[in-house]
């Protein structure tokens, strides 16, 4: 049988790894993709704790969770989509004025 | 080693290849199909751990629902190359200290506070989805039902912002 710490160590190398890529990436769309790999990593330590706990709760938030990114991809998406067409670049160090 | 720790280091090290190559890529849509590896290497992890339901939707949901979505902006949008600009030294300097010691963080808390219940963990017995499904429209249906309310919210803030205005 696999440890439980395994999975959560996993799950913090995994969110460390989205951090990373949120600080170090420049391309809007890759930020908002380290984003998903964070909410992924939350919700491998979730499903490890409903399995470790015996407790089926866990397993129902990991589907909200997948609900509330599925909604904030197509609203973060339709964001990037209107920023772009503003700006005509991708990239979050130009996209640094409120104001055009 | 018996045979699901070797499974579980085979899709752990896919995942975590797989986020570092996210990192590294240049090319967004090459990110994107990263991500997707990660994604199947989780989906693959919950099946080892018996969360039978969560996987299929993991597949289902951010491997084709979501990243179609992603693949089908960068597409749309014709991303190129990501440049390279150098406007904040700060994110140089502090980015990677900063990442080690957040992930070092959760790690230590997370190690710390199950140090109780990592003696057996998790014995793989498949979550029914029977049970699963009990519990989502039982006890957690008003959850449920705001969801649905999100995702109308959702779907009508991504019309009226993705319109040309006139």
């Amino acid at each position: 049988m696999v440890p439980t710490n395994y999975y959560l160590l996993l799950s913090a190398i995994l969110f460390g790894l989205g951090i990373v890529a949120f600080v170090f990436k420049r391309n809007i769309i890759t930020i908002f993709m380290a984003i998903e790999l964070m909410l992924n990593a939350v919700n491998l330590a979730f499903v490890a704790f409903s399995q470790a706990l015996g407790k089926t709760e866990g397993e129902v938030f990991v589907l909200f969770v997948i609900v509330v990114a599925a909604a904030e991809a197509a609203v973060g998406l339709g964001i990037i989509i209107v920023t772009a067409r503003n700006r005509r670049s991708l990239n979050v160090e130009r996209v640094d004025l409120l104001k055009l | 080693m018996t045979g699901p720790v070797i499974i579980f280091f085979v899709l752990a090290a896919l995942a975590v290849l797989g986020a570092v190559s996210l990192i590294l890529q240049r090319h967004p849509i090459h990110s994107a199909l990263s991500l997707i590896v990660v994604m199947v290497a989780l989906a693959g992890l919950y099946l080892l751990m018996g969360a039978e339901f969560v996987a299929a939707v993991q597949i289902i949901v951010y491997g084709g629902a979501i990243m179609v979505l992603f693949v089908f902006v960068i597409m749309l949008l014709n991303a190129g190359e990501e440049e390279r600009t150098n406007f904040s030294k700060l994110a140089t300097y502090a980015g990677i200290p900063l990442a080690v010691a957040t992930a070092g963080l959760i790690a230590a808390a997370i190690v710390r506070s199950s140090a109780g219940l990592s003696s057996a963990g998790p014995n793989g017995t498949l979550t029914s989805t029977k049970t699963l499904s009990m519990l989502l429209f039982r006890e957690f249906v008003y959850p449920f039902e705001l969801t649905s309310f999100l995702i109308l919210v959702a779907i009508l803030g991504a019309i009226v912002l993705a319109q040309r205005e006139n």
